[in-house]
This record gives C-alpha cells, structure tokens and sequence, in this order.
C-alpha cells in the first residue's frame, strides 16, 4: 500500500512539473497553405528556431487552399472575432490590413526589414501613406509564366521557338504548340491557368491599358481585347481544351494535371507552381520555363507571392518578433526558398541569386523574368483591390468561352463588377 | 365446437422477470429519474412534454433559429465586415440590386445579372428533376410493388444511390462523364465522336438533373412504395371482380389514394430541388461558363467566395429563395388539402 501512495504522488509530482513547463512554453501558430513543399521547408526552419529557443514552440496549422477568399475569410472571422492566429501565410494582403502586428518596434534591426524587402510589398500591408508600420516579409516572389513540354517538341521535330529568338509572340507560341500537338498527337496545344492574376500580362503584352487617364481600372482597352480573342478562340479551335475555363474552381489543376500528364505541349502558370509541378512530373519528360511571350506592349508576367504576416491580437508579440527576426536572416531564407524551389522576394538574396539544387534550370530562367515585369502589373499586384481586379475576369471570359455572352458584354460586365466590389468595399 | 378455457389472469400484466439488460437500463435510468421525478412532481405531468422537447428546442434555436435571424438582419445591411456589430444598415438595397432589371428574359439587362441566370437555371432544374423524379419513383414504386422475381434485390438496388454522399455521386459521374471518361471511351471504341458531356452548356444541363435523378429516385420510389402497400387490398378484389382492366384499376383505384404520398414526395422533392448546390457544384463547378449554376452556388459565391464578400446580398438571395420555397410549400399544401377532400 506504501509503495502504491508512493507511486501515486510521484506520479503526480511528475505531472505537475510537465504542467508547469508546459504552462512556461509560448505556443505560437501559424494559419498556413501549401502550394508544394515549402510546409516542410519551414518546419524544418521552425525546428532550427524551436532549437535555438527552448521557450517557444511553433505550430503550423494547414487548413488547405482552394479559393483565396475562403480562406482569408477563416482568418478574418478569427481576427474580428477576437482570436487571431499568432502568424499567417496570406496573399491577399490589403484584406487584412490595420489588423496586423507592426513589428518596427519589435525586431532587432527595423532598417534591416526596409532595406531587404521592396518598399512595394512592405506598402501592400500598410493601410494608407502615412503608415509606416513593418507587418511581415514576402515568403516569396512569384511570376507568371509558361512553360513547355520540350520532350515533346524533339519527339515533333520541331525547334523550340524561344531557343533561336529573344522576343516570340502569342501567336508565334500558339502556333508552334499547335504543330507540336499535331504531330504528336498530344490533345491540346495551350493549358492557360483560368485566373484574372494569370491574364494581366497577356493583356499588357498585346497593348493593353489597366489604368485610365484619372489611375482607376479600366478593361476596355484593344490589348485586353486582343488577348481575350486569342484566348477564346484556342477554347474554340481545340488549340486549348474548354473543360479548363468551364470549370473555374478546378481549372488551375485541371491545367497543371494536363501538363504532368503529357496531355498539352504548353502550359501558362507561374513560378509558385513548380515545386509541385516537378515532384509530379519526375524524370517523366524534359519541362522548361520559358520567357513571358511578346507582343506590341513587350514581355510581362504577372507579379505575386506570399507574406507572412504577425497579428495585432496575438498574446505574444515579443515571441513573434523574435520567429520573423530569425526567419528573415539571409541564410534562413534562403535555404527556405532553396527547399521550395521559390524565387526569394529578399532583394539581398535575389541580387546575389540563390544556389538552386532542384529546378535550378528552371527557376533560373523565372529570374530573368523579374526585371521585365510591366509596371502596371506591379500596380495591379499591390494595389488594395488587387483580388477585386482578378476574379471577374476569370468569371466573365468562361462566359464568353460558353457562349453566354459576346466579348463586348463580358466588357462591360467586367467593368461592373470591379466597380461594384470597389463600391461595397468603401462601405466598410 | 368445444371452448377452449381461458384462465381469468391469462390477460392480466404480468410483469416479467428482470434480465440482464433491464437491470442495466435500470441502472442507466436511475439518475435521470433522480432528476425527472421531483421535476414531474413540481410542474405535473402535463407539462413534461415541454421538458422532453427541450433540448431539441435549444438546437433548433441555436443551429437554426438564430441563424435564420442573423441571416434577416444581414440581408438590410452592407460592407465586406463578417460580424453584425460592424455591419451598416442599408435598408432595402440588397433587395433593390438583386430585383432591379430591365428585362427579367434577359438577364444581361439585371444589375445582378448572374443571380437572374441562376433564378432561370434553377427554375429549368426544378421542372425537368421535380418531373423526373416524380414521375420515374412512380413507374419504378409499382414495378417493384408487383410479384416479381428477386425484387427485394431491385428495391436495394433502386435505394443504393440514396445512401452515397453527394459529392461521392458527383465525383463518380464526373469519371464517367468528362472529355477522357467512361461514356466516351465506349462512344470512341464504337466508332463515335467524344461528346462534350460537361463542356456544352445544355449537355450540362441535361446530365445535372440526370445526376440528380439517379441519386434520389430511390428515396422517393420508398416513400411511395410505402404509399402502395398502404391502399387496401379488397379495392383491387373489387376491381378484379367487377372485370376493371389494369389501366382502369391504376386511374381509379391506385393513382387517387396514392395522390397524398404523390403529394409528399412533390413537396419533398421540390424543396429539394430549389435548393440544389453541393452535387451539381461538385459535378460541374457551375460551367460551362453559368450554364449550371443555381441560386445556392450564387448565394455561396457572392457571400463567401467574390472578392467583394458582399453577405448582405447573399443573405437578401437567401430570403427570396425562402419566401419562394414558402410560397411553392403552401400552394401545394392547399392543392393537397383539395385532392383529399375530393378523393
């Protein structure tokens, strides 16, 4: 019976000291998504941070990624209700803005945040001018771009356009993937991703003009309507397969699995992509990017990429700071950005460029494409409205690839609703 | 003919002995009857209907009630803000922007040009699947009603799509359906064209409902079943004896008394039907273009997945479709009332 009360109050004893260093122990979370293997990049980060500080413990919670709005809208219910995660990973930043932790005062060196990160992303997360608040870092920059099954090219015979001349157009690519298919009886010519963001450098190569006179968005220009025409007609010549803009919430992976699948000679994706794209594809072909097309208004892809970003409403402030110091050091991310093939939105690291040991080929060639980036598709990125100006777009022009409506209505559609959303949104 | 002897105490209650699971009942019981008992005893039995629908009451309140409220007030206000305390009263404005069009025929003249194509899909999707069900549950109800060989095999087989998950049916046609599918390497092996099954727009029309259809056919051919089983037999012996044909017997005898559950499975089917989302959602995504998208699939869209988040209109698409769904309820309720009263 004395050994029994003996064991009981020893394990008790060891109960409450795991209690009590339990209660010691700060627990940060972070709201994550994944687009390939950067979950695991960071955890083994995180592990190196846990290490180097007893005290607190990192949490990722992956809730999935589906559609933005989705899951911005989990996080904005946490934050207005009070309990935000400590961290999240978001790309639709301006949503949040005025909720996020400002770091300035927290961080070891602020000077260092300014002088790493573009004035533009770090405004993306400010509310207004007059805030100069740090609220997170990019975890990446992404681009927009294509890329080609070049197995599929040899197999055809057929030279691979960009691999003799700098500049080759839409028309130029539509065509040659056209031969490619034909010749290899591959399905489809074109995969091009259904999302607003993927077309504002179509539109801005074939001429167009976001931004009127006054700096408001405007649709109608003859570069949005010479992209839109083109891309309508490759759903309707059989030069791209309709499924993938008749479906819109599964379009990006329907395009992405036609390309692993060897179903399509030319896929238009961006950089955020190709992680996934080469774990999935292996040694199955030869992939290569290639330079955004040309056109009358030059070669863009569309920029972007995630931030991750630190709460108002988190109880550790100090603790946070202290994560977002540790994972902005150079060496962190860029061994972060190395393990998931992502082009590093760190000025520092991306002037001295990254050792890629996967993809490097490939993300190499997504460098070069940073400089050429158009700068009113920067605009477009980091304005407030930047998913307002993206959605209907997608929306409209499956409309018109369905034949409910010409490209002049879908025009005017679009327009409407952007104006419509800018509306609602200045009531808030 | 000899009586037989009945003992007097042969009908008397007699209680039977405890086993093993009465005693484990009793030892359940215990401690609700340690609470119910002074219960009863202060409010009286009468009331204890209340007690006992409680609880339900409380859930209801909670998962439904409140929200249907909290839906009310969303649909008279504005901004992209998700809790009510930050939320502007906007009067009727929702309501204006959704019902203001020039010509409800053409949805393009509509300020909500979408939900208009979504009324009119859905009114299209609730005629043709109310129809086929009621009709199909009907033919496949007295098929299965009849002496016919394994038919409890066919009743499982009818009911079997029934017990799958929505999206689990949408996931399944959508293999069979789509451009590399099933059906179409059938039509290719005979020596056809691939058909665009989900790519044109009244070929998605007509799979949906079919889709539909066959996953709820068999819930419905139940319930009349059930409705069949019910009719008394001495009708069709009087029939039979009186020389009806077959025909006469099911117009006169069948159709007239099976009209309450042909009635229940409308209203059931109706209801349904309105508010469909998650199978089509799942099967087509609501393409090509808006070809199959419904009031719901707008509702969702416009409150949770465009940029703008505007739940107030979302909410104010949800009282229409309420108000609507009331209306259909009611006037079939009072249709009922009266083929009741004439059968």
């Amino acid at each position: 019976m004395k050994k029994f009360v003996l064991l009981l109050m020893l394990t008790l004893l060891a109960f409450s000291v795991a209690a009590v260093n339990g209660q010691d122990a700060v627990e940060l979370r972070i709201t994550w998504y994944n687009d390939g293997t950067e979950g695991d990049a960071l955890r083994a980060a995180l592990d190196q941070f846990e290490a180097a500080n007893p005290g607190i413990k990192v949490v990722i919670d992956d809730v999935g990624y589906k559609d933005p709005n989705v899951y911005h809208s989990t996080i904005q219910a946490q934050v207005e209700s009070g309990s935000p995660p400590d961290l999240a990973r978001v790309n639709d930043v301006a949503r949040l803005a005025g909720t996020y932790l400002d770091l300035t005062p927290l961080v070891k060196d602020s000077k260092y945040w300014t002088d790493s990160f573009s004035k533009e992303v770090l405004d993306s997360l400010r509310t207004d001018e007059k805030d100069t608040g740090i609220y997170g870092f990019p975890l990446n920059f992404t681009i927009t771009a294509p890329f080609i099954n070049r197995t599929l090219f040899k197999q055809a015979g057929i030279e691979v356009p960009s691999d003799t001349k700098a500049d080759v157009t839409w028309a130029e690519w539509a065509d040659a993937s056209k031969k490619v298919a034909d010749a290899t009886g591959t399905p489809f010519a074109i995969a091009y991703e259904p999302r607003g963001h993927r077309f504002w450098g179509f539109a801005i190569s074939e001429g167009g003009k976001w931004f009127n006179d006054e700096g408001n968005f405007t649709v109608d220009s003859a570069g949005f309507r010479t992209a839109a025409q083109e891309m309508i007609d490759w759903n309707k010549n059989g030069i791209s397969d309709p499924a993938i803009w008749a479906n819109l919430p599964d379009g990006p992976k329907l395009a992405r699995d036609q390309f692993i699948g060897g179903q399509v000679v030319f896929l238009y994706s961006g950089s955020f992509a190709v992680g996934g794209l080469a774990s999935s594809i292996g040694t199955k072909f030869d992939w290569s990017a290639i330079p955004n097309p040309t056109g009358p208004g030059g070669s863009t892809g569309s920029p972007g990429g995630s931030l991750l970003v630190g709460f108002a409403g988190t109880k550790h402030p100090q603790e946070v700071a202290k994560l977002m110091d540790f994972l902005t050091q150079e060496d962190v991310l860029g061994e972060f950005s190395i393990k998931s093939s992502f082009l590093p939105g760190h000025l520092g690291l991306a002037k001295a460029g990254l050792k890629f040991t996967d993809n490097a080929e490939i993300l190499n060639q997504l460098s070069l494409e940073i400089p050429k980036i158009n700068e009113q598709a920067y605009k477009l990125q980091y304005s407030k409205y930047a998913f307002t100006y993206n959605r209907p777009i997608d929306g409209r022009l499956s409309q018109v690839i369905a034949g409910e409506l010409s490209l002049d209505d879908a025009i005017i559609a679009i327009q409407k609703d952007v104006d419509d959303a800018i509306a609602a949104a200045k009531t808030s | 003919m000899a009586s037989v002897p009945v003992s007097k105490t042969s009908t008397a209650y007699r209680p039977r002995k405890p086993d093993w699971l009465t005693e484990i009942l009793d030892w359940v019981m215990h401690p609700v009857e340690l609470i119910v008992v002074p219960i009863q005893r202060r409010f009286g039995t009468q009331k204890m209907a209340w007690f006992f629908v409680l609880p339900n009451l409380i859930i209801f309140a909670i998962f439904i009630m409140l929200p249907m409220l909290l839906n009310l007030y969303y649909a008279f206000t504005g901004s992209t803000n998700l809790f009510p305390q930050d939320r502007p009263f906007v009067g009727t404005a929702n309501f204006t922007q959704l019902l203001t069009c020039q010509n409800f025929l053409q949805p393009t003249t509509c300020q909500q040009d979408i939900f208009w194509r979504a009324v009119w899909n859905t009114g299209v999707y609730v005629v043709f699947e109310v129809s086929g069900i009621v009709i199909i549950s009907l033919v496949t109800a007295v098929a299965l009603n009849q002496r016919i060989r394994a038919r409890g095999f066919f009743r499982s087989v009818f009911f079997y799509p029934v017990l799958l998950s929505p999206v689990v049916v949408a996931l399944i046609w959508k293999w069979i359906l789509q451009r590399d599918g099933l059906l179409n390497a059938i039509i290719v092996a005979l020596g056809g064209q691939r058909v665009p099954f989900l790519l044109d727009a009244e070929w998605a029309r007509f799979w949906v409902i079919m889709v539909s259809i066959w996953a709820q056919v068999g819930f419905y051919t139940l319930i009349l079943l059930a409705g069949l089983q019910s009719i008394p037999t001495e009708y069709y012996e009087a029939a039979q004896i009186d020389g009806a044909s077959n025909r006469n017997t099911f117009r006169y005898i069948t159709l007239p008394l099976l009209m309450p559950t042909m009635l229940v499975v409308l209203v059931l089917s109706l209801i349904r039907a309105v508010q469909v989302f998650d199978q089509s959602f799942a099967l087509t995504g609501g393409g090509p273009g808006t070809a199959t998208t419904y009031i719901v699939q707008y509702i969702y869209n416009t409150g949770f997945t465009s940029p703008s988040r505007q739940a107030g209109l979302a909410a104010a698409a949800s009282v229409v479709l309420a108000i609507t769904l009331m209306i259909l309820t009611l006037t079939q309720l009072r249709l009922g009332r009266k083929t009741e009263e004439n059968t």
